[in-house]
């Protein structure tokens, strides 16, 4: 293990990781404390100047449903699920399916196909962002839920495919060479033999593409006008600019905006993490 | 099981054709959603901005070709320049998140009571949208009442307005940017550590190595995968960057701010103009600048693949 274990230090080290942990993980987080804490505060200590002390009289039902009443908040929070579930279905189906291809079978031009994915991952959006926009205007899909779904469904496809390609690979081959000689269709293989199988790698994309999805702006921005598609980071934003210095809303929409993907973070650690470091400990 | 059902007499002798052929061809029938949306929305597209960027073209007009035009318009265009310094600052500023991830990790990788939460609410700021943590730190940065002004006026300095002060609002940004990269690479670096050979480092302790001895010749060499995806991922952030400069600054002040992402959209699709083959050529220098990173990262694919093999 390296570093040493702390357990095997001198006791002035231990004692001094032992305090000097929670004081590098608060200063870490001060700037998430200090929104959780204006998100509750009154105006009472924002005229005051009180930024940064504790709140003096605690605001949370009024701050939070300031935020919702009077903003289309909870309109964006919708929205940005109906971008976000479909994509994680729609990219992950299609992925299952790709990966499963370039995964088991050996074609010319695999590894071509596979190339094609794992480059089209690393692009800058901004190449992709004026035909991508003209097409969903020509298709009438410009400034709808529709439109940016499809887009994120494509460009997420991308990515999933390299990993469920990578994880069907590292498979053991004889259970699919077994269901062969048990006389089992290709198709069959894919559904009874690959599907359960892959379902870790499904549970660390899901997560992982949620929270891409759920905090992507640029697409947001750039696909959709109206607060009826407008997904909650691009709805944020647009606040952010009615709002001018009401830190406390700013604050408190901010925290209802971060709260689904760090839920699912919470909930599913192990899975994020898995996606998120895949290929970082081999190769 | 497929079209060759033993109830039917000639597909004894001669299996259909179905079945003859589904080893070529379901690949191919599994393959062709995913080619196609990828097709469609992200290949395509690339070599369809790379054409725009050869026309005049306002999105709704009909385009005129002029060439190399707006390439030689961009070699003159201070503001271009000044997104492309400030993409230099970005790249290296950034590249700061790794040792600083690495430092992290380090501190982390311990077994102590309650290191698990430590971890995962340091991880914290890599799950929150970068929207969220631009609101943040514009708020740090206010001039009237942030963070910052309070900790400088604590120190005795003279406060800066840093979003505003045209020397420093990139490196503000940048500042802000590093937060969840930092816990991005932190945790690429735990499960690196969590993976190292307990071998290794306890024969090199035995032969006396400890510290940074330790550190560099024996941890980080098999840390090396961890480090790789560490830079794909932090150069790329890099080049991506639109985010945090939308939210804080959006590029300003006079656009002192800006980096090539952000340059493009606001040509292309803002108040300030729909010149969209000016966006694209901006947005093609983007990408032939991000192509080397993907050409190096597909090389190592590439050697993997022929090693596995």
């Amino acid at each position: 293990m390296f570093p040493t274990p702390i357990a095997n230090t001198s006791l002035p080290t231990r004692l001094l990781y032992k305090v000097g942990l929670p004081v590098a993980l608060l200063v870490w987080l001060l700037p998430i404390i200090a929104v959780a804490f204006t998100s509750v505060r009154g105006l009472g200590d924002l005229s005051s100047g009180n930024y940064w002390g504790l709140p003096t009289d605690w605001r949370i039902i009024e701050n939070y449903s300031a935020v919702f009443n009077n903003t289309p908040l909870a309109t964006y929070i919708l929205n940005s699920f109906l971008v976000t579930i479909p994509t994680v279905i729609g990219a992950l189906t299609l992925a299952c399916m790709a990966g499963f291809a370039l995964g088991v079978y050996r074609f010319k031009f695999n590894l071509l196909v596979f190339f094609i994915f794992v480059g089209g991952n690393f692009i800058p959006f901004q190449i992709l962002m004026v035909p991508v926009r003209d097409l969903s205007l020509r298709l009438g899909l410009y400034d709808t839920i529709t439109g940016l779904v499809l887009f994120h469904i494509a460009f997420q496809t991308g990515f999933c495919t390299f990993f469920m390609r990578n994880f069907i690979r590292e498979l053991p081959r004889e259970l699919i060479e077994a269901a062969r000689v048990e006389g089992a269709s290709e198709i069959q293989i894919f559904f009874k033999v690959v599907l359960p199988l892959v379902r870790p790698a499904v549970a660390a994309l899901s997560v992982l593409i949620f929270t891409f999805i759920w905090n992507d702006y640029f697409w947001a921005t750039v696909l959709i006008q109206g607060s009826h598609a407008m997904p909650v980071t691009g709805g944020l934003k647009s606040l952010n600019g009615i709002w001018v210095a009401q830190w406390h809303l700013v604050s408190a929409g901010s925290i209802v905006a971060a709260m689904p993907p760090v839920l699912i973070f919470f909930l599913m650690q192990k899975h994020f993490i898995a996606g998120l470091t895949f290929g970082a400990t081999k190769g | 099981m497929t079209s060759s059902s033993a109830t039917s007499p000639d597909s004894l002798a001669k299996p259909g054709w179905w079945s003859r052929h589904q080893m070529a061809l379901v690949p191919w029938l599994f393959l062709t959603p995913a080619m196609l949306m990828f097709m469609v929305y992200v290949i395509a597209p690339i070599f369809e901005s790379i054409a725009i960027s050869f026309y005049d073209w306002d999105g709704l007009g009909t385009p005129k070709f002029i060439g190399l035009g707006n390439y030689i318009e961009l070699m003159g265009d201070p503001d271009f320049m000044v997104s492309l310094k400030n993409n230099v600052i970005w790249f290296f500023g950034f590249l700061l998140s790794i040792p600083m991830g690495l430092g992290l990790a380090l501190l982390l990788n311990q077994q102590v009571f309650g290191i698990r939460l430590a971890k995962s609410l340091f991880f914290f700021p890599f799950v929150i949208s970068q929207v969220v943590i631009g609101l943040v730190f514009s708020w740090f940065y206010d001039p009237t009442n942030g963070l910052l002004l309070h900790v400088m006026a604590a120190l005795g300095m003279d406060p800066v307005a840093i979003l505003s002060d045209d020397r420093l609002v990139t490196y503000g940004i940048v500042v802000a940017g590093l937060y969840p990269q930092t816990a991005y690479c932190m945790i690429l670096y735990l499960t690196g550590l969590n993976n190292l050979r307990p071998d290794l480092i306890e024969a090199a302790r035995l032969e006396g190595a400890k510290g940074w001895t330790m550190l560099f010749k024996i941890v980080l060499p098999q840390l090396r995968p961890a480090t790789f995806i560490a830079v794909v991922v932090t150069i790329i952030g890099s080049l991506r960057s639109f985010d945090m400069i939308s939210i804080m600054t959006q590029g300003g002040p006079y656009g002192q701010s800006r980096v090539l992402a952000y340059y493009m959209y606001e040509k292309a699709l803002s108040e300030y103009g729909y010149r969209m083959g000016y966006g694209t050529a901006i947005a093609t220098v983007l990408f032939l600048l991000m192509l080397v990173y993907i050409i190096f990262v597909l090389y190592r694919v590439y050697k993997q693949e022929q090693e596995t093999d």
